[in-house]
């Protein structure tokens, strides 16, 4: 417990740690001292002198947000000169603001709007022209309207200390002094829009949400980001059935208010024009649509016939549909279907990962450890590129704990520019790292099997707490494996399914395995459940319409095991969540494989899915659980593991389908070559 | 090298007893009258001891703020195994200041021995002048000087055989007045954005590079080579009690010798005025004076009969700042005043902080709308008002800059706002 020093707030008498800054122990008494520039975990910028207060035995007014508490402080913050100081401060600022809060995007949610309603006057006494420039586009996301920049610097800071761009500038000086992007015109950055939602005017704007909608029109959804594994929470702008934007302003979820440009802006995918609508079967060369009714009962038939017959079944799930739906799916497969040729993209070694750590309590790290660990190394990835949060959370952790960062990576990453410089040899970084207090080791696809092995017995040479954290790719990879989605007990792996000449199922679950690979059996009857036409269902024989992650309810686990919950936000016309299509199935099969409602699956899975006996209250109030760690022996499994090596603005054919994420000068073919790690 | 104006019996000559001699930047000018005396005394004295003997001249800050130097010395962690560094503020741009260009012009080698005793003081072995861009001519002059005293042994390794090693740089602004505020000037110094840094930590403790620094004006540094040679004890006699020494007083304005003449401290203000700089021309009468550089409070001439030392002058609620006085007339048109000095601190302000950004500017149009014929009896008041919100409000002392003469002009020349006010004023 650090050392407490008492002081008076406006008469208040309160206790706080020493060193705290004023503002700081304020709020956490419940007293406000309004600020623009200040802003938790970001540099101290003195810059805006909104939170100037007076402090007894000096002569001035004090800045509140860099003032560190002290014994016996004497404070007023609501006094007639701090009163009469913001009034001119905010006097001052709206000088040259236009008032065009009417059409302003940030109306009703201005930060600025809220600090004149509270302290400033209510009418003008400016005279004169006001300073005007005309606003730029920045990028398809960024646009920027200089006049109504209050230079508070926190989009220099976010973009610079947060994301590690530095994209954001300031140029000319006084009263002409405006933020500039890294490119004289435009910018070429991560496209994250951080910049945008930490501006507290409409200064910034979003490229896709400007001038589309009033704040208090929507209804906020927070939900899970369909993207990468990280498991970012979104909270998701909804006005007459459409997502008018992503952010997480309100800080909740693992993600703070950290977003990357897929989480924010890469859901536009949902509406794209040849989104599935309809069930449809394939007649001949092209597809007739077909009502439910008739799909489930074809498909039943297929199915019943192929099953009675001893046949084989092939069925490949997907790592963004839910645990519920991998759940039912591992089931149907195994109990509806009596097959354990059932498999998904796999893109880290987790059979390896959870046998080679079995039995240990803390070796499982959680996106929390990699903003607390001392050290942080990072095996074979390009952590920015393919899990921004994560490299988020290493990036905080060295800003605000000093943490240190080494990087084993096949090419120059991002985070190099914050290691501690890099090793000669293996024996030089483990001297390197016996010194650390504590280690998380991340690591990507190229660890996997022995590789994976030997990384933990370099971990247990070291002498001191390591966590790990297998890296996958998808927003619910890690929970496809955990819900069995894959070929234990003797089954066959995709590559197994795609080989097979005599495969007489093969059953597609939200997944593309057909746009690398080809099938063997000709013959075969092929059911697909998408969003799309990919490749693969252009082969089907059926295809079904399937709804988004941000059409449905259930839960996903993120790369390092925490279980959150998504909420649905709209309902797309035609399609199903897959969770009520297999239950159609089911139902049309006869089968008796349970409820299949969400909470209901949810239930079964704490009930009979290793590690998944999470606390239910955590999950359902938005809160991320844990997976407990495994004892016992996990068998190693066939077939392949290989990451798809997606960058920022990929992910899979989702991105294929985002208007945003291909208008981005950084999309794949433009700027980048694309990650460089595999 | 001819002088700029002719130096007055009155004078008290000790930092610029070399301007006017032939050849005066020159090393061998130098070594001739003095030169090099103090930094060999100074290599034998210990560090403690040099800072005393500035502490016991009661030398302060001649770059405006007065603080005492051998204080500020004494603060510099010189036991640090960080490199220290020597900064020397150059960046003379406050108005009305002309001084440091003519150390620096006149008496170079002066300021490099004042360094060089300065790095014995704190153990620093690196040095860098920071010349405002607008003396693009005193960069090359300098230049000429340190290279000169590097070829014949007064700078680099070994100094004059004393086993001392130092290495001095120039270092050129790039236009802004905010980079004579010292952390700026290190923001500037280090290629960043010219914008003051958050205080503390405090430059003798973390400033060039993080690492402890030492930052002085010009005129502060060649005053040490004297110090040291005298005796700290004979510069403070030279002024009055707690105000030591002499300093270059910058006089210019509606006087009939203007120019830059080194004074006692206390030397008595009117008695400047009228026969160091000749008195005022055509026998008119004193209106205002500018007492250190256009941030100081402005007097009325009723005000100006006073001893000009850093106390005095704060009694009076100014003060002596950067040497710069600035003697206006009765035909001076106190608003065209306000708006000339509200220009430049408009064009200046660095942006960084709000009240400084936005108040220069506002009050800047303030004034210029009442000298354009669109005053209105409540802008006065206005103008006291705005430059009140700013004072003591904003991130460095520049807002403090701005808003200190204009709230003097408001409060001391009200008579003159009167012809701007137009009762019908309509406004555009």
């Amino acid at each position: 417990m650090a050392e407490l020093v008492k002081l008076t707030i406006d008469g208040r008498t309160i206790e706080s740690e020493k060193g705290t800054l004023l503002i700081e122990a304020a709020r956490q008494n419940g007293i406000e001292i309004p600020a623009f520039c200040y802003y938790e975990g970001l540099t101290l910028q003195a810059a805006c002198r909104m939170c100037l207060v007076e402090v007894e035995k000096t002569p001035k007014l004090q800045v509140g947000c860099t003032l560190p508490v002290a014994e016996g402080m004497v404070v007023h913050t609501d006094s007639p000169v701090v009163r009469q100081s913001r009034k001119g401060m905010v006097e001052f600022l709206l000088t040259n603001h236009p008032l065009d809060c009417p059409v302003c995007d940030k109306g009703g949610e201005c930060e600025l709007q809220d600090m004149a309603f509270r302290y400033g006057v209510g009418e003008s006494r400016f005279l004169e022209r006001k300073v005007h420039t005309d606003e730029k586009q920045w990028s398809p996301v960024v646009f920027f309207d200089a006049p109504r920049c209050i230079l508070c610097y926190r989009c220099v800071r976010i973009c610079d200390e947060g994301i590690g761009v530095k994209a954001l500038g300031v140029a000319n000086r006084g009263v002409v002094a405006e933020i500039v992007p890294n490119h004289h015109d435009h910018l070429e950055c991560d496209e994250c829009g951080a910049c945008i939602d930490i501006c507290p005017v409409g200064a910034l704007t979003s490229g896709i949400y400007r001038y589309q909608t009033r704040p208090w029109e929507m209804e906020h959804v927070g939900t899970i980001c369909t993207h990468c594994s990280d498991g970012c929470r979104t909270t998701l702008g909804v006005r007459n059935g459409k997502i008018m934007r992503g952010n997480n302003r309100d800080r909740s979820g693992i993600n703070g208010e950290f977003l990357c440009v897929k989480g924010r802006y890469g859901f536009d995918f949902i509406e794209h024009p040849e989104r599935l609508q309809s069930p449809m079967m394939r007649v001949g060369d092209s597809f007739e649509p077909i009502s439910w009714a008739a799909a489930a009962e074809e498909i039943s038939r297929r199915f019943k016939a192929v099953k009675e017959r001893g046949g084989k079944f092939g069925i490949i799930g997907s790592n963004h549909t839910t645990n519920e739906e991998n759940y039912f799916l591992a089931k149907f497969a195994r109990q509806g279907l009596g097959t354990n040729n059932i498999d998904h993209h796999r893109t880290g070694d987790l059979a390896t990962f959870f046998d080679a750590l079995s039995g240990r309590n803390d070796a499982l790290a959680t996106t929390a450890d990699l903003y607390s660990a001392s050290a942080v190394l990072i095996v074979g990835n390009d952590l920015s590129q393919q899990h921004p949060f994560l490299a988020y959370q290493a990036r905080a952790n060295v800003r605000h704990h000093q943490a240190h960062i080494y990087t084993v990576t096949s090419g120059p990453v991002r985070e190099d520019n914050y290691s501690v410089g890099s090793a000669a040899n293996v024996e030089d970084l483990r001297d390197k790292l016996k010194s650390e207090k504590d280690l998380v080791i991340v690591f990507g696809d190229s660890v996997q099997g022995d590789a994976l092995r030997k990384l933990v017995a370099f971990g247990d040479s070291l002498g001191i707490p390591v966590k790990y954290v297998c890296l996958v790719d998808y927003s619910n990879s890690r929970g496809a494996f955990d819900m069995g989605v894959v070929p234990r007990d003797g089954g066959m792996s995709i590559d197994q399914m795609l080989a097979a000449p005599d495969l007489d199922v093969l059953w597609v679950v939200g997944a593309n395995p057909l746009k690398r690979g080809s099938l063997s059996a000709e013959n075969a009857f092929v059911v697909v459940q998408d969003l799309f036409l990919t490749e693969t269902a252009r082969r089907a024989d059926i295809v079904l319409p399937a709804a988004s992650a941000y059409e449905k309810s259930g839960t996903v686990t993120n790369v390092c095991g925490e279980v959150q919950k998504l909420k649905q936000a709209l309902k797309v016309m035609g399609a199903k969540t897959d969770l009520e299509i297999f239950g159609l199935i089911a139902k049309e099969m006869k089968l008796n494989l349970g409820i299949w409602l969400p909470d209901k699956v949810f239930e079964e899975i704490r009930k009979n899915v290793r590690g998944y006996n999470v606390p239910l209250p955590v999950v359902a109030t938005g809160g991320a659980a844990p997976t407990l760690p495994l004892n016992g022996h996990v068998a190693a499994l066939p077939g392949v593991i290989q990451s798809a090596g997606d960058t920022l603005f990929t992910s899979g054919s989702l991105s294929k389908y985002s208007k945003i994420l291909n208008a981005v000068m950084e999309a794949p073919g433009g700027l980048y070559e694309g990650s460089k790690e595999r | 090298m001819a002088l700029y104006n002719e130096p007055s019996p009155l004078e008290t000559r000790i930092v610029s007893k070399r301007f006017g001699l032939p050849n005066s930047a020159s090393l061998d000018t130098y070594l001739a009258t003095d030169g090099f005396v103090a930094f060999r005394k100074a290599r034998e004295m210990a560090p403690e001891q040099i800072i005393e003997e500035v502490k016991a001249s009661s030398l302060r800050g001649r770059g405006g703020a007065g603080f005492p130097t051998g204080l500020k010395w004494s603060f510099v962690p010189r036991t640090s195994p960080k490199p220290k560094y020597i900064i020397v503020n150059a960046d003379e741009s406050e108005p009305g200041t002309c001084k440091d260009r003519l150390l620096m012009e006149y008496d170079p080698h002066q300021l490099i021995e004042g360094i060089l005793i300065a790095s014995l003081a704190v153990d620093a072995h690196k040095g860098y002048i920071y010349i405002r861009g607008e003396y693009r001519y005193l960069i090359d002059m300098m230049d000429k000087a340190i290279a000169e005293a590097y070829a014949k042994g007064y700078l680099g390794k070994n100094i004059a055989g004393t086993g001392w090693d130092f290495d001095l740089y120039t270092h050129s602004g790039a236009g802004a007045y905010e980079c004579g505020e010292e952390t700026a000037l290190l923001d500037s110094l280090e290629g960043k954005r010219g914008v003051p840094r958050m205080k503390p930590p405090f430059p003798a403790v973390a400033g060039a590079w993080a690492s402890p620094t030492l930052l002085n004006n010009v005129e502060t540094y060649s005053a040490v080579p004297y110090i040291i040679r005298e005796g700290g004890k004979a510069f403070a006699d030279l002024g009055t009690p707690k105000n030591g020494g002499t300093r270059l007083v910058c006089i210019s304005g509606h006087v009939n010798k203007p120019g830059v003449y080194e004074l006692p401290l206390g030397f008595p203000m009117m008695k400047a005025i009228n026969e160091v700089a000749g008195g005022i021309p055509h026998g008119r009468k004193l209106k205002a004076v500018v007492p250190g550089g256009s941030s100081c409070p402005f007097l009325r001439a009723e005000e100006c009969d006073i001893p000009m030392d850093y106390d005095t002058l704060a009694k009076l609620g100014s003060m002596l700042g950067s040497g710069g006085m600035v003697v206006m007339d009765e035909t001076t048109d106190m608003v065209k005043v306000a708006l000339r000095v509200m220009r430049f601190y408009a064009h200046e302000s660095c942006g960084w902080c709000i009240p400084c950004r936005e108040g220069t500017t506002w009050l800047r149009k303030i004034l210029q709308r009442m000298v354009d014929g669109g005053g209105r009896r409540e802008d006065v008041a206005m103008l006291g008002e705005l430059s009140k919100n700013m004072l003591g409000r904003t991130f460095c002392a520049l807002g403090d800059a701005a808003a200190m003469p204009t709230i003097s002009i408001v409060e001391k020349f009200a008579e003159d706002f009167e012809k701007y006010i137009v009762p019908e004023a309509v406004l555009v």
